[in-house]
């Protein structure tokens, strides 16, 4: 989908980070991404590379942490775990489901020196 | 250029003209080897380690060598009790927060002219266009409207709006598959959008990319038409999940297909439990007195709350003024 931006917000929010942290190099970028993101990790690996070309982090390794779905059952009143958005309930079995974690696409850290 | 959507940069235009350049964060900082000694003496890799395969399942980076101790041994890939801190930099930042940072300053700049935005999404051929002329003229001589079209190429969609009397402003993305808060930003002060008016923002032809950008707006509204398939929001989810209102569209046609409409909005809200839907027809009109109330009810929350916002401001400046008295000698 839209990896390639994606991969350029990371290029931005790194280069940002190596200005104010007056670090050379990034050897490890590590990301959060959410089981229900809009993100599709593989792809975005194969824009990574190219992006990163000529900056700070030109050869770094992208690790991603992968964060777990999860939804509010309105039926159940409780938070349950989903993989994906269109998952009903594993406990009642309603699609009454409204996700509450596992959205996010974050950059956790990185391993600099 | 991205190969799996065509996604890139590079060639958008905004009303034919090239845009700004984008807000870089930062220059970049070229690569340098760190330099010998101080606390990268300590840093010399063993030549018998290796860095093992980066990928999503695979722990990778576990590290034997003294005195050399990284993250991502754990199964968690979690840090390595140990680690030296000064080598680690928690950034924590979503990978999309330039994009929310603008759209959120494009709200801004919306709500103090009391504009209601809504940004439609579909798949190209959903009917998009048709829809908004129809719109534009229902409301003419009661809400000011003005359109910005999101295309690949050409101004087609714009000249069709055009045709309505209504302003409209074509962005081109070029290779891009989506519009994001930026472009929408520079669109904005060249609309001479009226106080109190509809915007609408009418995205790419495409029900993956644009879920995950926000440009701004109040709603995202999602049109379904009945010639697609029926399974379309477990097929694409992040659209509905990302859209406040689904319009069922060419419902004129149903009595030609063989398309469940029932299903169609079950499976939605399998993906979006609080997804509002309206069918409508920008043929025969039906459903367009659902559809134009929910935008009026649009607009007097947005003219509402920016009667607060002045107030508010108002009140402010009294207090100060009151506070530069009390302390005037």
């Amino acid at each position: 989908m839209h990896e390639m931006s994606l991969a350029e917000g990371i290029r931005g929010i790194v280069e940002q980070a190596a200005t104010e942290g007056g670090f050379a190099r990034v050897k490890s970028i590590v990301l959060e991404i959410g089981a229900l993101s809009s993100v599709e990790v593989e792809a975005l690996r194969f824009c990574f590379d190219a992006v990163m070309r000529d900056t700070v982090a030109d050869g770094a390794t992208m690790e991603v942490v992968d964060v777990p779905g999860a939804g509010w059952c309105m039926p159940c009143g409780e938070t349950v775990p989903i993989a994906a958005l269109y998952d009903p309930c594993p406990k009642c079995g309603s699609y009454q489901v409204q996700a509450t974690a596992g959205t996010e696409m974050r950059v956790r850290e990185l391993e600099v020196e | 250029m991205c190969t799996v959507c065509g996604c890139g940069s590079g060639e958008v235009t905004i009303g034919g003209a090239r845009p700004a350049v984008r807000p870089a964060p930062g220059a970049t900082v070229a690569w340098r080897p760190a330099a010998g000694g101080g606390h990268h003496a300590h840093h010399e890799h063993d030549p018998a380690h290796g860095h093992g395969p980066a990928g999503a399942s695979a722990p990778g980076h576990v590290h034997a060598g003294e005195d050399h101790l990284h993250f991502g041994q754990g199964p968690a890939r979690a840090h390595a009790p140990g680690l030296s801190q000064g080598q680690m930099v928690r950034i924590e930042q979503d990978i999309l927060g330039k994009n929310d940072s603008l759209a959120g300053a494009n709200r801004t700049w919306l709500a103090e002219r009391g504009i209601l935005a809504l940004n439609l999404v579909s798949s190209p051929g959903s009917g998009k266009t048709t829809l908004l002329c129809r719109t534009i003229r229902e409301l003419a001589g009661r809400t000011p409207v003005a359109v910005i079209e999101g295309d690949q190429q050409t101004e087609f969609d714009a000249e069709r709006i055009r045709e309505t009397g209504a302003r409209a402003l074509q962005i081109n993305t070029g290779k891009g598959c989506h519009l994001d808060a930026h472009m929408v930003g520079q669109a904005l002060p060249r609309l001479e959008l009226a106080e109190n008016s509809l915007l609408l923002i009418e995205n790419v032809g495409n029900l993956v990319c644009p879920a995950a950008f926000d440009l701004g707006e109040a709603h995202k509204v999602v049109i379904l038409s009945v010639t697609e398939g029926e399974d379309k929001p477990l097929k694409y989810p992040d659209m509905f999940a990302a859209a406040d209102l689904m319009l069922l569209n060419k419902v004129d046609l149903l009595p030609h297909l063989t398309f469940d409409a029932e299903r169609a909005i079950d499976f939605a809200r399998r993906v979006n439990p609080r997804l509002e839907v309206i069918r409508t027809s920008a043929t025969t009109g039906e459903g367009f007195d659902a559809w134009l109330g929910w935008i009026g009810r649009g607009l007097g929350r947005v003219s509402a709350s920016r009667v607060e916002t002045v107030d508010a401001l108002k009140r402010r400046i009294a207090e100060l003024e009151s506070r530069l008295a009390a302390n005037a000698p």
